[in-house]
């Protein structure tokens, strides 16, 4: 599904990651490794068309990512550093801008159930510049629930996060790699996940 | 330039090619260009006859006009490098679009410099806000926008890709520019005088007019050349045929320099 | 896990969320919308104190004084256009979504121009007043200003997306945008010189229509690269 094929990251004067090759099926995991600096951002930002690579490709079943951009979008979320989160709106007016943005309707009450079910009950209604670090990732994190994505490409998504978000975004992941979704995500905690198949790549090397 | 790259454009797009054949070049164009600039100024200057109006100070011309012409061309042909190298992704193309920049930049300050020269005695003051002075003004801060924003971005792949799409977007901008600008002197001035040619120019002129845009052509390309060939350098540094080039006689040539 | 019936991405709904992103985003920021509003009036009022307070010569100058601010200010407020949403990652997450970039781009400008050009042309009447235009000329001057000030943000956007993060993006952003200003600025006041000596007038306001639609029609598709380069 999705294929990377010989890709080259070069940031200024340095390659950070050359020949890069693998492959995701559905239900799979993918964890990034690396020391800070390695690449693990670019290579995620690549692999969803954000950045394009020096040399090789990034294939979506089959096809050159960018040759299929609305596409491959449709099945694509990405979570990254930045929660893509806008400080003067609610965290209810975020999700539902970004779903509409998404070209999806859902009504209100399902995007109070999601903001509720991320444990930020009650604080819907709040600008996000009122919540903490921690809440305004759960804003983010939200859009997991909502959408039919088959590819998560998550960039350290447990950062700020409580022992009780921690487990609660294992098990959404868990969930997704049970319907036969895709993720691949970096991080530098240890959570435990159970998927069909747990699969590393390691930049360093 | 375009005429040479399209004999072996595949296999001279390659920095790595490009690179010793632009070197071998280099002396070639010098040579040429500096003996056409003889033999025009020498035409400009001594063989064509003195304009039965202006006197001699028209002289100027010979090296007005080319510098005009040069300023408009070195834009076109920076915009096809850019679109080449947006649309096939060539680094050599990005490579020549953001050579050209300095030089097409002078050539415009220097249409400009003898624009007002020429001015002073022919009508009297050194700026007037003519057409076509008024549009080659406006292509050097065209010239300078696209090397402020190409100076300020740090990441070389993204300066010379945002800078392409700059100069795509400006030459799409300067017929409409030119166009808006003489009908706004039309309506301003009237019939303006402007710094062009006489209907009917002494053969000498003209010839020595092209010699002169030759001249200026052949002196583009031995500089564009010469700074593509620093710029290959610089960006290709992390290649093994880079390295080797650079490992020993850089050595060598910094030694010289301190003597 | 799935909630709710995902209808097929509708383009329109995308368009319609976008602009009402960013006008409730300008609303719940007014001060920001003010300040380019009060530096438009500032520029226009600072030519009588530096020109001359005499009528005759203000109403000469009137259109290019009111046009010259008007491209200063809506330069001005091109800062807000992208960079805040390239800040928090937003854009980011724009770039990703399954719409076409250049019409998303589109309506971020039109949001742009609702927020920033339509206060300029409604403020204009005053300020034309204040140089001594009169009735037929001030309604000239708001429609060139309407027809206009589009084409000005539509442009500016290009400018916008490709000095993203870069460093005094700001004024780097006026070096790049002001030149092509330069035909839109031509026609915008030649409506109006060429109404009050008398002149036809109709010529202009075609083209300055024309402007608009070539602008509407590529510049989104520019702005759409150039950010993609930016995002990088």
């Amino acid at each position: 599904m999705l294929e990377v094929r010989g890709l080259e990251c070069v940031r200024g004067d340095h390659r950070l990651f050359t020949g890069l090759n693998f492959q995701l099926q559905g239900g799979e995991l993918l964890r990034l490794r690396g020391s800070n600096g390695s690449g693990k951002t670019s290579l995620l930002r690549m692999l969803c068309g954000l950045l394009e690579p020096a040399e090789g490709e990034v294939l979506w079943k089959g096809a050159d990512i960018r040759a299929q951009r609305d596409e491959f979008n449709a099945e694509l979320l990405y979570l990254g550093h930045s929660n893509g989160v806008k400080a003067e709106l609610t965290g209810f007016e975020n999700l539902r801008i970004n779903n509409a943005l998404c070209g999806r309707s859902l009504v209100d009450e399902q995007l109070y159930d999601a903001l509720a079910e991320i444990g930020l009950g009650g604080r819907e209604d709040l600008p996000t510049q009122a919540l903490s670090q921690g809440q305004k990732r759960r804003v983010a994190l939200a859009r997991l629930l909502l959408n039919d994505a088959a590819l998560w490409i998550l960039d350290e998504p447990f950062t700020a996060l409580d022992v009780k978000a921690v487990a609660q975004l294992a098990k959404l992941i868990e969930a997704h790699l049970q319907k036969g979704g895709m993720v691949v995500y970096t991080t530098h905690q240890e959570v435990e996940m159970r998927a069909g198949a747990c699969r590393e790549v390691n930049l360093d090397e | 330039m375009a005429f040479k790259n399209s004999i072996a454009w595949y296999y001279f797009s390659s920095p790595k090619n490009f690179y010793p054949m632009a070197g071998r070049l280099i002396p070639w164009f010098w040579a040429l260009s500096i003996t056409l600039l003889v033999v025009g100024l020498y035409m400009g200057f001594f063989v064509a006859p003195t304009d039965y109006k202006q006197g001699e100070s028209y002289r100027i011309i010979f090296i007005h006009v080319p510098a005009a012409w040069m300023s408009m061309l070195i834009y076109l042909v920076m915009a096809g490098y850019a679109i080449i190298g947006l649309a096939w992704k060539l680094r050599m193309a990005e490579m020549m679009a953001s050579a050209l920049a300095p030089t097409g930049a002078m050539f415009t300050f220097l249409a400009l410099w003898t624009g007002a020269f020429w001015g002073k005695p022919t009508w009297g003051t050194y700026w007037v806000w003519d057409a076509r002075l008024t549009s080659e003004l406006i292509l050097l801060f065209l010239y300078i926008g696209y090397i402020s924003l190409q100076s300020a971005i740090d990441d070389p792949r993204r300066a010379a890709r945002a800078s392409a799409l700059l100069a795509i977007v400006g030459v799409i901008n300067l017929p409409v520019i030119y166009w808006s600008v003489t009908w706004w002197n039309t309506l301003h001035q009237g019939a303006s005088v402007s710094p062009g040619m006489e209907p009917k120019m002494a053969s000498d002129m003209l010839t020595a007019m092209m010699v002169m845009t030759f001249a200026f052509w052949t002196y583009t390309i031995a500089v564009v050349l010469m700074r593509v060939r620093r710029t290959v350098l610089e960006r290709e540094n992390q290649t093994s045929w880079v390295k080797a080039l650079v490992g020993a006689p850089k050595e060598k040539s910094s030694e010289g320099e301190k003597q | 896990m799935s909630k709710g019936a995902i209808t097929q991405p509708s383009l329109f709904a995308a368009w319609r969320a976008m602009i009402v992103r960013d006008l409730t985003l300008a609303m719940r920021r007014r001060a920001d919308v003010l300040t380019t509003l009060f530096f438009f009036i500032i520029v226009v009022s600072l030519f009588p104190l530096g020109v001359s307070p005499e009528m005759a010569v203000l109403r000469e100058i009137a259109p290019g004084v009111i046009w010259v601010a008007a491209l200063l200010a809506s330069m001005l407020s091109l800062g807000r256009l992208f960079s805040d949403d390239y800040q928090d990652g937003t854009l980011e997450q724009m770039l990703l979504l399954p719409q076409p970039l250049s019409v998303l781009v589109l309506a971020k400008v039109l949001a742009h121009w609702l927020v920033s050009g339509v206060p300029l042309v409604l403020l204009s009447p005053l300020l034309g007043m204040q140089l001594g235009l009169d009735g037929d000329a001030i309604i000239l001057m708001m429609l060139t200003l309407l027809l206009g000030t589009p084409v000005l943000s539509l442009i500016g956007s290009v400018g916008a997306a490709l000095t993203l993060g870069v460093r005094g993006g700001g004024v780097l952003v006026s070096l790049l945008v002001l030149p092509l200003y330069i035909p839109v600025l031509i026609f915008g006041t030649g409506a109006v010189d060429a109404a009050t000596s008398g002149m036809e007038f109709e010529g202009h306001l075609s083209l300055l229509g024309a402007f608009f639609v070539l602008a509407a029609l590529l510049t989104p598709l520019a702005t759409a690269a150039a950010l993609r380069i930016s995002v990088e």
